[in-house]
């Protein structure tokens, strides 16, 4: 599914990626732990296709395809989805709205009929109670006055809506509250399949009780220096990065 | 079909350039180029009009020649001096007599007002609205007459209602904006050809959306149209207002006057979406629509409230006004403005309260990209004896890239001292964090412009009635193709 090769990024001139190699088949979900500055956010800005992002040297594939050469609206159309670590407020519009637009758009590229009002609303409804979300946040404006939980919750409602084929999720689990992150757990492994990835970013081994992953990854100065299961992340709970990012370095 | 959505039907295929470039080859009559007494008395006798009214364009001629030197400078705009003499005041498709009904109108008018999306003939029924076409400068077709006329309200082209009701144009025509007004006033008031008259009478309830769409269409005229609307007691109308014209490389002068009157309880929506031909990327060519528009809240309680969308026009200069006379009336005016690639936009408001526990609000947002510049200009004045008063501004800007402008001049005079006034301002930009969210989520750039101006503007569009507001929609996103990437 998505496929890293010696992946070297720059960010205002200073190279921040030195050289990735990532492997994530389909159906699996991979974590991405390391310390702060390790360059976790800059690959997910990096696949997401942000601007100031700049690959100087590696590719990336997805599902075949070079990622680098599209724009971040075809990546999306494509599968991409990014869950952000700070959501965006856009102020005046409606969260129906804006996910219709986002939603049609997608549809659009995969040559799948739009979907009109009424077809959007039940379909958002039914997500919303899975996730546990009140309806009313339908008409709320984006992200506006939402609280740290309800940011990151609506994240993940926007990503089943929009059925990603690569779920990159930055953080989720940061600023939740136990409730909360069961929330978003079980959002991620319900779309746990053989026809998607996910990317999980964070800190922290709590989200991982919760969604188990295929497989781990530590990343520091800008390159994964250990991968292994899950057994790993314990490992880093209970030791912390500092001797393996030492033995890296050695 | 609901109410307006016929007539916004086919202004929806907005894609890529301006659409409405088109212009319709059609024998015109027209008044010798320039402007001297004689024009004024063409169009008068043109219009068959009775003494009274050409005397009045007379006076009104006499005081714009003596204030010629002086058009109004006060304005954020610029433009090169206009030659009053270069310009035609009255051009009219040529037909024999006036068109009795639809099927008496030139195929080729109702052909273009087709093209328009303007439902003139059955299918204005289905849409449940009545239209008055206003083409350069005479009005080809008003539909519904029959309907509203069985509930006694008036809405025709106004140079008929000067012959049919001449008692209500002469009571009010002139008694909101003077011929003395301001220099664009006091020139439309001397050369003014066409416009849309209605009067709605005591407590009667409008069904229908009323509508005028203004079209330009001969080359190197002006378009001085005038409309006058009486709400009488109790009464309440919602009017929309609609504007295109040909490109052309010059620059085309556009000044109306429009007047709004309401009585004791009655109420008028006014709501306008214009979309002249703003010239090209270049700055060259489009309308300068230097535009009077005023409504006086006559009666106690009642209402007035201005809806404003302006996309088009090279240079726009307009602040349409409530003076709140009566006691506890409320004024309204909310508008949104773009200017793109070299447009200009000096607009704004003018709330007068004279009347007890008047309100007012003013909701303007502001859109400048490429080198557009865009300033608010209002004045909320409480006079003396307005007890209570309130007034709540809020005036918004939004830029987009870094050539352009965005401006907010707000004058405020308070006279009376348990008045209220608020007043907030605020300038953003896009931000780069908003656009890659929008794009994230699979939304291509433009739409993204789209979804967070209109987002920007949506306190302002939900005043629109809703088949209008979805096009304002798409029309702002049209306007500011290209100004981002």
């Amino acid at each position: 599914m998505l496929n890293i090769e010696d992946l070297h990024v720059e960010v205002d001139g200073k190279e921040i990626l030195h050289g990735l190699d990532l492997r994530v088949p389909p159906g699996e979900v991979h974590a991405m732990m390391g310390p702060n500055g390790s360059g976790k956010s800059t690959l997910a800005y990096t696949l997401a296709g942000r601007e100031g992002y700049a690959v100087t040297r590696g590719r990336v594939l997805f599902q075949g395809q070079d990622l680098t050469a599209m724009k971040p609206e075809e990546r999306a159309q494509e599968g991409v989805f990014l869950a952000f670590q700070y959501p965006v407020e856009i102020p005046g519009v409606s969260n129906a709205n804006f996910l219709k637009s986002a939603v049609n758009a997608v549809r659009r590229h995969r040559g799948q009929p739009e979907l009109d009002a009424i077809e959007f609303l039940k379909l958002a409804r039914q997500r919303l109670k899975l996730l546990n979300m009140d309806e009313a946040s339908l008409s709320r404006p984006v992200n506006v006055g939402f609280s740290g939980g309800e940011k990151k919750r609506n994240e993940i409602f926007q990503m089943w809506m929009l059925d990603p084929r690569l779920a990159i999720l930055d953080e989720t689990d940061s600023g939740l509250d136990i409730d909360a992150l069961k929330i978003v757990a079980e959002g991620v492994n319900a779309l746990r399949g053989p026809g998607r990835a996910t990317l999980l970013i964070t800190h922290y081994q709590r989200l991982l009780d919760y969604v188990v992953p295929d497989k781990v990854h530590v990343l520091a100065a800008g390159r994964i220096i250990k991968s292994g299961d899950k057994e790993l992340a314990l490992e880093l709970e209970a030791k912390g990065y500092a001797d393996l990012v030492k033995a890296a370095a050695t | 079909m609901t109410a307006t959505q016929q007539t916004i039907e086919s202004l929806r295929s907005l894609q890529g350039d301006y659409k409405y470039g088109f212009i319709t080859d059609i024998e015109s009559d027209f008044a010798p180029k320039g402007l001297n007494e004689d024009t004024v008395r063409f169009i008068s006798a043109k219009k068959e009009e009775p003494q009274w009214l050409l005397d009045w364009r007379l006076k009104a001629f006499s005081i714009w020649q003596q204030t010629q030197e002086r058009e109004p400078t006060w304005a954020r705009v610029t433009y090169p001096k206009i030659d009053y003499q270069e310009i035609y005041y009255y051009a009219a498709p040529k037909r024999s007599k006036q068109p009795g009904s639809l099927d008496e109108v030139d195929p080729e008018l109702l052909r273009t007002y087709e093209k328009l999306g303007i439902p003139l003939g059955e299918r204005a029924a289905l849409a449940g609205i009545a239209v008055d076409a206003v083409f350069d400068s005479i009005s080809v077709a008003t539909t519904f007459q029959g309907r509203l006329k069985e509930l006694g309200i008036i809405f025709c082209p106004i140079s008929e209602a000067v012959r049919e009701h001449p008692e209500l144009v002469r009571r009010y025509l002139g008694s909101v904006v003077p011929y003395s007004d301001n220099f664009f006033a006091t020139l439309n008031s001397a050369v003014f050809s066409d416009g849309s008259f209605v009067y709605v009478p005591p407590g009667v309830h409008c069904p229908m959306e009323l509508s005028t769409y203004f079209r330009i269409n001969a080359k190197n005229s002006g378009q001085f149209e005038r409309t006058l609307i009486i709400a009488d007691k109790g009464s309440y109308v919602s009017y929309l207002e609609g504007c295109t014209a040909p490109m052309r490389d010059e620059n085309q002068l556009h000044a109306a006057v429009v007047e709004l009157v309401a009585l004791e309880d009655a109420e008028i929506r006014y709501a306008t979406v214009q979309n002249w031909y703003p010239g090209d990327k270049n700055g060259k060519g489009g309308i300068y629509n230097f535009v009077t528009k005023r409504g006086a809240c006559r009666g106690a309680r009642s209402r007035i409230s201005w809806t404003q969308v302006e996309t088009g026009s090279a240079i726009t200069w307009k602040y349409p006004s409530v003076i709140l006379q009566g006691d506890e009336s409320v004024g309204k005016f909310h508008s949104v403005a773009v200017t793109n690639n070299w447009q200009q936009a000096d607009t704004g408001t003018k709330m007068i309260h004279i009347g007890r526990n008047t309100r007012s609000t003013i909701i303007s947002k502001g859109i400048s990209a490429g080198h557009g510049q865009n300033t608010y200009r209002g004045l909320v004045r409480i006079q003396a004896r307005a007890e209570g008063a309130r007034n709540y501004s809020q005036c918004d800007s939004l830029l987009i890239g870094s050539q352009c402008g965005g401006h907010t001049v707000p004058y405020i005079e308070v006279k009376n001292r348990t008045a209220r006034v608020e007043h907030e301002a605020t300038t953003s930009k896009i931000s780069d964090d908003q656009l890659f969210y929008c794009r994230q989520r699979g939304m291509s750039t433009e739409e993204a412009v789209t979804t967070i101006v209109n987002g920007f503007c949506r306190e302002v569009l939900q005043n629109l009635p809703m088949e209008f507001a979805v096009e304002a929609q798409k029309l702002l996103g049209v306007s500011l193709e290209g100004s981002v990437g």
